[in-house]
């Protein structure tokens, strides 16, 4: 159990600065997920904290001791790689016990410690196999094996899920979760995959180009984004966004695009106000559209073109057109429309997102 | 269509396999159809009436005897046994253990040494036994095995570095990294999780490192002189050729127990020896 504190991390290559000033808390038994596209810099903040990446500048301390110039050994910490890493020469019973042997525990707590994690697995029956004998399933569960039989104070996961195919990845997931509220232990874990960063964190930090953008609770991020990167990096299909003039006409605040004219919500008005005669980027997100009925007021409501149908069963995917955007909803999926048929969508009014068309930052 | 591919697969595969494994192997026949060939049909002129060449009708084991009993042949065979071995254990050592430095730690410079330690690998040893005699001369270890137990190592060591490099290489490098969190120092993980994983390579490291030094023949030639010092390749040539004189026999005899452990030491590793050539295992 141990909190873990980043205070301005840096991280630089020769040319490249991968990690700029990340500031983080990892409370007690939290579960925080790093999640940004290739090269934002989670997988060298984890490695940082592991001890495997030299520090450029600032501090890690893991509870109250700064760990910056400790060897790995010495922060008892254990992480899972993507790759597995698993000890090719040795049986499942040896890569598990290693960690300990290596820590000079006694023969029969080591005996005790890896069958607890074994039955907690379900690998029991693998032991004596040697990783080469296993699938990518079970060489996962035999890498989170070798973790959790050491008690350490932090797991750190580096995107252990991507060797997967898609359903044992729900699987494991799922597995990841539950194994979590089991231990109780701090984790952080690095992914690319924002399903898996949403489904798994307590809390999400989400970073690009070696920048924290947000940190938050998932449906923090998800409803109220920080600004334009997290916006359109959470939720799948990603967030519309279209450029917009902000137009004031009777005291009140319009959005205008060719072919779209929206009356932007009065909670926003007030922000909104000194962007009057610019333009701001709107987003609003495929689930905040629905094919509009008689009741829909006017000024919340587009005329569009239907260009692709995607049916996925429990909901309709509607790439339309609208002007010059294309736009995603997510629509009900008795919803009968045809390629090139006309349709008109409503949106939610509270579920506008503006953006600061030159900060990027959220209105 | 069925016979036709059949036929091509003849021409084009057993046909030109068959050809390669005749020229490789006849050398090898030859030495010891000779060795066993009595003198009387060994200089038997290309027009008597019994020339056969290629098989002897009466074969004898009188030219091993003459071998071991009239030269040194045991004192070469110890030499150069003794001169092999700790040459390639010198070598191993250093190789392995710099190919892994090279392959592994980020320090300044580490592609330049590597390239540095093969361009002295293809420096020709014709060319090093000049200024090495003179070394070896001030040193006063000429005539002995020392001469050559340390100067082998200026072409093996290279040579493992080299080798053990690529190797290295291609282990995960997230083999270690687990081994260091999982707390061993950076010693214990290259013991106990690197070194077992690239036994392979080191094997096969060895073994061409083995080879090269029984195989010598330069330096061994230069830097010793008296019979009971020599090593077989060049005791076998210098004793066994006397001005226009060769003992055949004698020589083919030689040359064909002289490379019986070299080809013991072959078969004898060559799963590894075949692993090490073509990469490691995938964790």
């Amino acid at each position: 159990m141990a909190r873990v504190l980043l205070t301005r991390l840096n991280k630089k290559y020769d040319e490249t600065h991968a990690v700029k000033d990340v500031n983080l808390e990892i409370r007690d038994r939290e579960f925080v997920v790093l999640v940004g596209p290739s090269g934002c810099g989670k997988t060298t903040t984890l490695r940082m904290v592991a001890g495997l990446e030299e520090i450029t500048s600032g501090e890690i301390r893991i509870d109250e001791r700064v760990v910056n110039d400790l060897p790995p050994m010495d922060r008892d910490i254990a992480m899972v790689f993507q790759n597995y890493a698993l000890y090719p020469h040795m049986s499942v019973y040896d890569n598990m016990a290693f960690g300990l042997k290596m820590r000079k525990f006694a023969r029969d707590e080591i005996e005790k410690r890896v069958r607890q994690a074994a039955d907690i697995l379900g690998i029991q029956a693998l032991l004596a196999r040697r990783p080469r004998q296993l699938s990518g399933g079970q060489r996962q569960r035999v890498a989170l094996g070798r973790a959790i039989v050491r008690h350490p104070r932090v797991f750190l996961f580096d995107e252990p899920l991507s060797n997967l195919d898609a359903k044992l990845r729900v699987q494991m997931r799922v597995e990841l979760k539950r194994l979590h509220h089991r231990l109780e232990t701090t984790a952080i874990y690095v992914t690319h995959d924002q399903v898996e960063a949403m489904t798994l964190g307590d809390r999400v930090v989400v970073m690009k180009d070696g920048l924290v953008q947000q940190v938050g609770e998932p449906l923090e991020l998800y409803g109220l984004p920080a600004n334009l990167f997290v916006a359109s990096f959470i939720g799948s299909p990603a967030m519309n966004f279209a450029e917009v003039a902000v137009a004031e006409s009777h005291g009140v605040l319009w959005a205008e695009a060719a072919g779209l004219r929206i009356r932007i919500p009065p909670k926003k008005q007030a922000a909104l106000a000194r962007y009057a005669g610019q333009r701001v980027t709107l987003g609003v997100r495929p689930e905040a559209l629905r094919v509009a009925t008689g009741a829909d007021a006017a000024d919340h409501a587009f005329d569009s073109t239907v260009e692709v149908v995607e049916p996925l069963g429990n909901e309709i995917l509607l790439d339309v057109r609208a002007g010059a955007n294309l736009i995603v909803a997510r629509v009900d999926p008795a919803t009968r429309v045809k390629v090139q048929e006309r349709v008109r969508l409503a949106l939610d009014p509270e579920r506008l997102h503006f953006f600061d068309a030159k900060t990027e930052a959220a209105i | 269509m069925i016979e036709g591919a059949k036929w091509r697969k003849w021409l084009w595969f057993y046909l030109p396999l068959a050809m390669f494994i005749l020229g490789l192997l006849f050398p090898f026949y030859w030495m010891v159809v000779t060795t066993l060939r009595p003198d009387g049909e060994l200089y038997r002129p290309w027009n008597h009436a019994q020339y056969a060449p290629f098989w002897t009708s009466d074969p004898t084991l009188d030219h091993v005897k003459n071998l071991i009993q009239e030269t040194l042949f045991g004192v070469w065979m110890w030499n150069t046994m003794l001169i092999a071995l700790v040459a390639t254990l010198i070598s191993l050592l250093c190789g392995v253990i710099a190919g892994y430095a090279l392959a592994r730690l980020r320090f300044r410079y580490a592609g330049l040494l590597g390239t540095g330690i093969f361009i002295t690998y293809l420096v020709p040893q014709t060319l090093l036994f000049i200024p090495l005699a003179e070394i070896i001369r001030n040193y006063r270890i000429g005539d002995t095995p020392w001469a050559l137990i340390l100067t082998y190592p200026t072409f093996l060591i290279p040579f493992c570095t080299w080798l053990m490099m690529g190797y290295f290489k291609t282990i995960p490098k997230e083999l270690e990294e687990c081994a260091r969190i999982d707390g061993a120092t950076r010693w214990q993980a290259m013991l106990y999780i690197i070194f077992p994983i690239a036994v392979p390579g080191i094997l096969s490291a060895g073994i061409f490192a083995f080879t090269l030094s029984w195989n010598e023949f330069i330096y061994a030639l230069v830097f010793l002189s008296s019979p009971e010092q020599k090593t077989v390749p060049v005791g076998v040539v210098s004793e066994l050729i006397r001005g226009d004189v060769f003992y055949w026999g004698p020589l083919m005899a030689g040359a064909l127990l002289g490379s019986i452990p070299v080809a013991f030491v072959y078969s004898f590793f060559v799963e590894h020896y075949v692993a090490g050539m073509t990469g490691s295992v995938k964790g």
